[in-house]
């Protein structure tokens, strides 16, 4: 099997002992079909046990080995080391505050997919004995790319929005706002429109597109936000244009 | 011991240079400066046309000037790279769902386009071009 020595520069910070984080370089011999994961475990088990990284999968499932490579938010088991040339840099991912090392805290994140309310409620209540929800393919395939969501934080580590102005809901968990919205069985688009039609909500938005060209499964968030911003738009007119109109 | 995270800030100013597609982004942002002054001149020239025949050519005149060229050709480009911007964008914004599919991104853009084209033949055709 081909191998090759591979010059790994990474983001260190210990909150025992560091005011600043800085950078240390390690040099791996991986083999060639590695990828920058399998480098980062090769660099813990046999040079630097205290290096600290989230992982669970190694197949870009669990959406928990998000960092920054190269300036580009990416999860580590999809990144491929043959598609890198020279001294790879890695970092935690951007926007949000560094635990160590490459370990960030997804507090805001989880915290603001809580408020847009990401479960079903159903438009009627039904008993147990009416038999389930029934949805056709066509209803399905309205929703589900925006279900694909991994939850991996990479749209806003690419979110300049997000970066600039934290108190934006942001794209991942505005987009799972609209994987209900948009679901057949459910019925509380008025509900979510509380966080979702907000300037904190999809205003704050301002179509980058970074974060659907990040998604490592290939969901567009920014297609979800443009669609609640026109959702959102006709909610205003039909409130304060029509007479008698309600949202 | 703090244990503190530790908080990054992200470059109010200089963000844009990070990436190529934040650089991109901001291309098709800065072509709204253009599009705005471009809006100014038609209110202005709106304003010398009520003003009497004799404001309205000096304005013509001005038009002429080489710096006024500049700018339009300037406002032009910036117009089309706009508009193209946005008509790509629409796909995004407007899915059309047929049955479990799709309508392709690309022939909603491109209907965006088409209406464009047809468009600006009848604002063509009634300033008497054709």
């Amino acid at each position: 099997m081909k191998q090759r020595v591979v010059q790994l520069e990474v983001l260190r910070y210990n909150p025992d002992t560091d005011s600043e984080a800085s950078f240390q370089r390690y040099e791996v011999v991986c083999q060639d079909e590695w990828v920058v994961l399998d480098a980062l475990n090769k660099v813990k088990e046999s040079i630097d046990p205290t290096l600290n990284y989230r992982w669970s999968c190694h197949m870009a499932v669990c959406g928990s080995c998000g960092m920054m490579i190269n300036g580009e938010p990416k999860l580590a088991c999809h990144a491929f080391l043959r598609d890198y040339e020279g001294v790879i840099r890695i970092e935690p991912l951007a926007h949000f505050p560094i635990e160590r090392d490459l370990v960030t805290a997804p507090d805001d994140f989880m915290e603001k997919l809580k408020r847009v309310k990401p479960y079903l409620i159903p438009k009627e209540k039904k008993s147990l004995s009416d038999g389930e929800h029934r949805q056709t393919p066509a209803q399905l395939m309205k929703f589900r790319q925006y279900s694909m969501c991994i939850n991996c934080m990479l749209c806003y580590a690419a979110c300049p929005e997000y970066g600039l102005d934290p108190e934006f809901v942001g794209p991942a968990a505005l987009t799972l706002a609209h994987r209900y919205n948009q679901d057949s069985r459910d019925g509380g688009r008025l509900a979510r429109q509380e966080v979702v039609a907000t300037h904190e909500g999809v205003w704050t938005c301002t179509f980058v597109g970074a974060c659907s060209e990040v998604c490592p499964a290939h969901v567009d968030p920014a297609s979800a936000l443009q669609q609640m911003k026109i959702t959102s738009s006709i909610d205003w007119i039909v409130e304060h244009l029509i007479p008698g109109g309600k949202a | 011991m703090s244990r503190r995270p530790l908080v990054r800030v992200c470059p109010p100013t200089t963000w844009y240079f990070r990436q190529p597609r934040y650089l991109r982004y901001m291309s098709r942002e800065i072509t709204s400066i253009f599009v705005g002054a471009y809006c100014v001149l038609l209110v202005v020239a709106l304003q010398r046309l009520a003003a009497g025949q004799a404001a309205w050519e000096g304005f013509l005149l001005a038009l002429q000037s080489p710096l006024s060229i500049v700018f339009h050709l300037l406002a032009l480009v910036a117009a089309v790279y706009h508009a193209a911007t946005w008509f790509n964008a629409t796909q995004k914004a407007m899915p059309v769902q047929i049955g479990e599919d799709f309508l392709p991104g690309n022939v909603i853009s491109g209907a965006h386009y088409v209406a464009w084209v047809v468009l600006s033949c009848v604002v063509l055709f009634l300033a008497g071009v054709f």
